[in-house]
């Protein structure tokens, strides 16, 4: 069975509001604003001259591979910001007071809305160029993958045991050679495990951000995700089948050429005692460590490695001794948080005055009222898909052989993205005129519901055979059996899953309460329709209002329910 | 001559060497007090003493991982100003690299030095094959028992041929009959001179390796940790705990480490908090220890008085776990420490002898009469109304004397010891104390 991996969006022992939340919030606020800013004061209309997209099936391969190049390149911008963000955060103390409440709040910035701010001004990085275009396309990509992925990699710098760190000073090794040798391979199982949730996730994204229209500005990358919104504008159900299929192959090779061997390869980096289960081994593993052409250009890029890694000594008079956390400067730490204070508040009153002139009072109201519809229907939808998945997974997850084959299908259900499903259900809709604000729901967990699953399949695989057997002695039977067996024991994992779908169906309220179908457009009240429609209109304020308002109801989810819970499933519910 | 090595120059000098944290309140927690300690060429010289005596922490200077607060560290005549080159460590986690072969794990020190990859493969292939672990160079660590891991951890300090080698409790995560398989294998390549190494450091808490193993002995005490005793040892190697001679040294250290924890348990604790009394750190220790310590000495041949060395051997306790369970009872006024023995008292004898019920009766009232802490949280329990109390109530009192993490060891401790007196219940999904007893 894969290992869990603990959302982001919980993590961090800190509860309540402090000080560097504060300047944090300020901070991106006003990057926020100033993408909106640069969009506004664009002269004129930045499209691109792109051929139109064709629906033809012959064309679809070429779409998919452009989709994948596009989610590969913002993978390495991921992966980059990663090894920078997280080495400086886990490494002084002054950094990480303000980064981690900056990752903390990024990650419940909407990646759809934000997009619609920031695409003009990538457009006018490249103007007539599709260039802007992909780097914007690939931005928005690279916001919805990076965040837990760099923390990630910063929880897993916090946590190298003290012992290894030790080893490695007196082995005398350089500060590059510490990073190759140890802090990237004890990272990289929880790493790469995120890298590729990142990647599930990201799809959607992909599929979402090579059409969109703001205001008088239009992206059209050639993709499956420009594909598919051709299909919607000429109505053609049949492209829309091509592209799903496509989709399912693509989804089907990441899986198996990719998630699969990189998962299984990472298992060499776990610590801890040998491991009697059988680990798996896909077939893709066996045939790169079987083939000899593989042999032939890994070994000596290990060779060059491996020298780029010894060159890199420091000589004797740079030996260090460590830097000891335990002793602070106070007259430092006081310049610091003033400095900190100083710009949190440049940027809050950069932001207030916007806010003051821009927005009456009314509008702002509005906003916040809409924002309560989306809540309660991801609420709602979440506490749906847990009361359908967790008996389904908790029965699929005790038995082995059964669990091994859904498993791996629900991952790949996670990786699906939705929205290429929505033309099929926005069909049905309008056929049989039903109430948008109900029927438009369900969209929100289609993608998302699947992260219950596997977990909740992981969690009831992973409990004590011991465990087991005592309940079945026990004569636990009925509600009993769940109640004091099986619910208590896979909740942490059911916990995982239930806020990774949450931060997802956030995101997709975005696409999924505000939906055409030719040239009839669907929409559900909410603060998703709301972005949506002032994206389309190019109303630059209200697409900064929404995403705030976004911001703050997400944020205060993750404060008020998941954390609490999460850290009630830490102390409670744990196994060992 | 001690080993079989001829003992001369100095390599390493420690001079009045300090080290101390800042406290959350503000003011300085001393963990080591002014050290002096020399190494001369040929010597292995042992830290010997209980957690928390600063014997590591001295260690970690030498190593260059830390830094004194005072006083100076010289190794071949300079300053230590990080690690040096030419000091190797063995750790008692033995601190390997789980995703780095047997073989890649031993030549990682070579990488750092700048070695060419040839004679990095051939210098750790012979400090694999001087080491025992033929045969196993591409084994990952978590193929490998302890014994073998901890081997490893030899090839790879020794491949770099250090001058002085550092070893941080190296044998007490093993058991016993690997650990006495390790210490003989590493005394043999010792004293006929195989390793390229000149001088040894061994931290350790077990007396009897201590003294097995070393040529002069520095004997640590604590709050603050300080040296209270140099003992030189001169019998031949290889060295026989059955022989007199081993014995009298073994307990001479004993009634050395029994003599001091007296005085510093009766005077010390009061003296350092005056007017509170309740910001004494406690150990973990469980009281089936308690019960399992008094009971074994109540009985024959003891018959309420015995041995230290003896008792431990008995009971297949190390120090570091016999002496907070001695120093715990002795606090409770159920045992005296004195001369390397130890003594029930009158009530200790009624605690081991009685069954359960009696024993959590007679644990209660010394538990309340001699735990400040136990008696400051039952106090505030009874006056306030509802007999309830955060946890926090109490863990911000202690933090004013001590770590977090302490505090929070400390709590644990009186939680476990104040549920089985049943003299307050504690809740820990609403981190709280109660009076009330589920019935």
């Amino acid at each position: 069975m894969l290992r869990q991996s603990s959302p982001v969006a919980v993590q961090g022992a800190r509860r309540g509001l402090s000080f560097y939340d504060i300047v944090a919030a300020a901070l991106i606020l006003a990057w926020i604003l100033a993408f909106a800013d640069s969009s506004r004061h664009m002269a004129q209309p930045l499209s691109v001259e792109s051929q139109p997209i064709s629906l033809s099936p012959w064309w679809l391969p070429l779409y998919a591979l452009r989709s994948t190049m596009r989610m590969l390149a913002a993978m390495v911008a991921s992966l980059v910001f990663t090894f920078v963000f997280a080495s400086l955060a886990a490494k002084s103390r002054r950094a990480e007071s303000i980064l981690v409440p900056i990752l903390d709040i990024l990650q419940s910035v909407p990646v759809l809305g934000f997009i619609s701010v920031t695409v003009t001004a990538f457009m006018a990085l490249a103007p007539g160029h599709a260039l802007g275009a992909e780097l914007a396309a690939i931005f928005a990509i690279f916001t919805s993958q990076a965040w837990n992925m760099a923390f990630s990699f910063y929880q897993s710098l916090k946590t190298i045991p003290e012992d290894l760190k030790e080893a490695a000073a007196s082995l005398r090794m350089s500060a590059w050679m510490r990073f190759c040798r140890l802090e990237v391979p004890f990272a990289a199982p929880a790493l790469i495990w995120n890298m590729m949730m990142s990647m599930s996730g990201g799809w959607f994204f992909v599929v979402a951000c090579e059409a969109i229209n703001v205001g008088s500005t239009s992206l059209v990358l050639p993709g499956i995700g420009s594909y598919i919104a051709t299909a919607i504008t000429e109505r053609n159900l049949t492209a829309i089948l091509w592209a799903i299929g496509m989709m399912l192959v693509v989804i089907l090779a990441y899986d198996q050429l990719l998630f699969r061997p990189l998962v299984a390869w990472s298992y060499r980096f776990r610590g801890g005692e040998e491991d009697e289960t059988p680990q798996p081994r896909p077939w893709m593993l066996d045939v790169l460590r079987r083939s000899s052409l593989v042999a032939m250009v890994t070994e000596p890029l290990g060779r060059g490695f491996d020298s780029l890694v010894r060159g890199s000594r420091f000589p004797e008079a740079h030996a260090q001794p460590r830097r000891e956390p335990d002793e602070p400067s106070p007259i430092g730490d006081k310049v610091w948080n003033a400095g900190l204070a100083m710009v949190g508040l440049a940027g809050a009153v950069y932001f207030g005055r916007y806010v003051l002139e821009a927005f009456p009072l009314g509008m702002i109201a509005e906003a916040f009222l809409l924002g309560l519809p989306t809540l309660v229907r991801v609420l709602v939808l979440i506490a749906l898909a847990s009361l359908i998945w967790v008996p389904v997974g908790v029965q699929i997850g005790l038995n082995p052989r059964l669990a091994t084959i859904v498993q791996p299908v629900a991952q790949m259900l996670a990786a699906f993205p939705a929205n290429l499903l929505f033309p099929i259900a926005v069909s049905i809709i309008v056929a049989f005129r039903l109430n948008h604000d109900v029927w438009l729901s369900p969209l929100m967990v289609l993608g998302t519901q699947w992260y219950i699953l596997f977990n909740v399949i992981a969690g009831a695989a992973a409990i004590p055979r011991e465990l087991k057997d005592a309940s079945g002695n026990l004569r636990l039977k009925g509600w009993q059996w769940w109640r004091d067996f099986a619910l208590p024991a896979v909740f942490p994992y059911y916990l995982t899953g239930a806020i990774t779908a949450s931060g997802g169906s956030w995101n997709a309220a975005i696409v999924s309460e505000w939906v055409s179908w030719g040239d009839s457009h669907l929409a559900a009240h909410g603060i998703g329709a709301y972005i949506a429609e002032a994206t389309q209109a190019g109303d630059m304020d209200r697409v900064v209002l929404g995403i705030v308002v976004m911001i703050v109801y997400v944020t205060g989810l993750n404060r008020l329910l998941w954390r609490p819970l999460y850290a009630l499933a830490e102390r409670k519910y744990r196994m060992n | 001559m001690a080993g079989g090595i001829h003992v001369g120059e100095q390599i390493l000098a420690v001079r009045g060497a300090k080290k101390s944290f800042r406290r959350p309140s503000g003011d300085p927690l001393v963990v080591l007090e002014s050290v002096d300690l020399s190494l001369r060429e040929g010597e292995l010289v042992g830290l010997l003493g209980r957690s928390g005596s600063g014997k590591s922490t001295l260690l970690r200077l030498i190593a260059g991982l830390s830094k004194p607060n005072g006083g100076t560290v010289e190794y071949l005549g300079r300053q230590v100003a990080g690690p040096p080159s030419g000091i190797a460590m063995v750790f008692q986690s033995f601190a390997l690299f789980p995703w780095l072969t047997v073989l890649e794990n031993v030549e990682i020190g070579l990488e750092a030095m700048g070695v060419a990859p040839s004679e990095m493969r051939s210098r750790a292939l012979r400090a694999i094959d001087m080491i025992g672990l033929d045969g196993y160079e591409s084994a990952f660590p978590r193929e490998l028992s302890g014994g073998m891991r901890q081997r490893v951890g030899f090839a790879r300090a020794v491949v770099t041929h250090p001058n002085i080698l550092l070893m941080d409790e190296p044998f007490s995560a093993l058991d016993v009959l690997t650990a006495e398989t390790l210490r003989t294998d590493f005394l043999d390549l010792w004293s006929e001179g195989q390793l390229p190494i000149k001088g040894v450091i061994l931290v350790t808490h077990n007396i009897e390796e201590a003294v097995q193993m070393c040529d002069r002995i520095l004997l640590f005490a604590s709050n603050p940790g300080r040296i209270m005793l140099e003992l030189k040892i001169d019998l031949p190697h290889p060295r026989n705990r059955q022989d007199p001679m081993f014995r009298a040294l073994v307990e001479r250290i004993y009634v050395a480490m029994t003599a001091r924890q007296a005085t510093a348990a009766t005077l010390g604790r009061a003296e350092k908090f005056p007017g509170t009394g309740i910001a004494t750190i406690l150990p973990r220790v469980s009281t089936n220890l308690f019960a399992g310590m008094t009971e074994a000495v109540a009985q024959p041949p003891y018959s309420g008085r015995a041995d230290l060395p003896e008792i431990a051997a008995q009971l297949q306790l190390e120090i570091d776990e016999l002496f907070p369970v001695a120093e715990t009872l002795q606090m409770l006024r159920l045992a005296e420490l004195e001369g390397g023995d130890i003594r029930l008292t009158d009530a200790g004898r009624r605690f081991a002898e009685s069954e359960i019920t009696e024993k959590k009766r007679i644990f209660a009232q010394h538990l309340l009469a001699y735990q400040p802490l136990a008696s400051h949280i039952r106090r505030v329990l009874d006056e306030r109304p509802n007999h309830e109390a955060p946890k926090s109530r109490f863990s911000d009192e202690l933090e004013d004397h001590m770590t977090p993490e302490a505090a929070e060891a400390t709590l644990r401790s009186i939680i476990n010891w104040g549920r089985f007196a049943e003299i307050f219940a504690y809740d820990d999904d609403e981190q709280r104390f109660t009076l009330e007893n589920p019935t």
